[in-house]
């Protein structure tokens, strides 16, 4: 795998769940308190290095073959499960991911909650609604960063796709002040669940054993395979009709 | 503790396996039978993008009637 591809898969990974995590802390910043807000987002963080500099080493010391075919294995189930997500959402069959509306329901919960001081933590609804929406959020990307860096020997340039697509997001939402409606969210993970897809079904199957015909080169034609199989899944859905909310936008955003 | 420790378990069930645990199933299924091929002669590279093919139209299939259901 080129390098352009391990950056470009962990950059939109990490970029969908930095998008749902500035949300979350957008929302407990401007309805409760920053400063708290802000420690959530420094403590999630710590937690995400401590998981990713203890899991690294880890990684690095299974063998390939193994590493391959259980990583492999999770890349191929985060995969499908990414994809059928926005193959439905595409199709009209499961309400897109609204971050407008997701704002919204965040800060309305959070006009509720009491106000409750621990220690250095002025409000701590705020300070646990940031640190979970970093941490569930950052989870996942985690994982993709180190398994996609273990797996091409690159966990710097993975690490740097991750850490760029963060400052892209964060920076954005500075600016706007606001969630990130606009970023075709949907789009973004039908990509990366393509992407994952791919390669969690090479290395897995690679770590079980099989031999690809062309080795690295038949990456070359699962990728665009399994984006017109999806594609193709998306425009069937559609076809079978009595989705949920009818025609969707996001129909046209995945297909362009 | 124990509603802790149901909760901390439902994470991690739903980190790892998702929506449809019958995919999950289906990779780890597609990965066994993988291995076994490739201890023979018979080319084994084929199975888990077939798995794929049909595992995701099939879970797909089944979220709609689900849904409508």
């Amino acid at each position: 795998m080129s390098g352009g591809a391990l950056f470009v898969a962990v950059f939109l990974a990490c970029a969908v769940e930095a998008v749902e995590a500035t949300t979350i802390v957008l929302a407990a910043g401007t309805t409760r308190n920053w400063r708290s807000a802000l420690f959530g987002v420094g403590a999630g963080l710590g937690v995400l290095a401590v998981i990713v500099a203890a899991l690294g080493p880890a990684l690095s010391a299974v063998p390939l073959r193994s590493l391959r075919l259980v990583v492999g294995g999770l890349l191929l189930v985060f995969g499908l499960q990414w994809l059928r997500k926005a193959i439905l959402r595409a199709s009209g069959h499961k309400a897109l991911h609204d971050e407008a509306q997701i704002y919204l329901d965040e800060v309305a919960a959070a006009r509720e909650a009491s106000t409750e001081r621990r220690g250095a933590v002025p409000d701590w609804y705020a300070f646990t609604l940031s640190f979970k929406g970093v941490v569930l959020e950052g989870l996942e990307v985690a994982f993709i960063a180190l398994t996609f860096g273990s797996n091409q020997h690159d966990i710097p340039l993975a690490a740097l796709a991750a850490v760029t697509a963060v400052l892209v997001i964060v920076a954005a939402g500075a600016a706007v002040r606001a969630p990130l409606a606009r970023v075709p969210e949907n789009t973004m993970k039908f990509v990366v669940g393509v992407m994952l897809t791919s390669f969690g079904a090479f290395w897995g199957a690679e770590g079980a054993g099989a031999r690809w015909p062309g080795n690295d080169a038949a990456l070359l034609a699962m990728v665009p395979s399994f984006a017109l199989f999806g594609l193709a899944l998306t425009a069937w859905l559609r076809r079978t009709g009595d989705s949920k909310s009818g025609p969707s936008p996001a129909v046209t955003e995945v297909v362009s | 503790m124990t509603g802790r420790l149901k909760a901390f378990g439902a994470f991690w069930y739903d980190f790892v396996v998702g929506d449809d645990w019958r995919v999950a199933l289906g990779v780890v299924l597609a990965l066994a039978v993988t291995y076994g091929i490739s201890q023979t002669s018979v080319p084994a590279w084929w199975l888990v993008p077939s798995a794929v093919a049909v595992l995701l139209p099939f879970s797909l299939w089944r979220a709609v009637h689900r849904s409508r259901g």
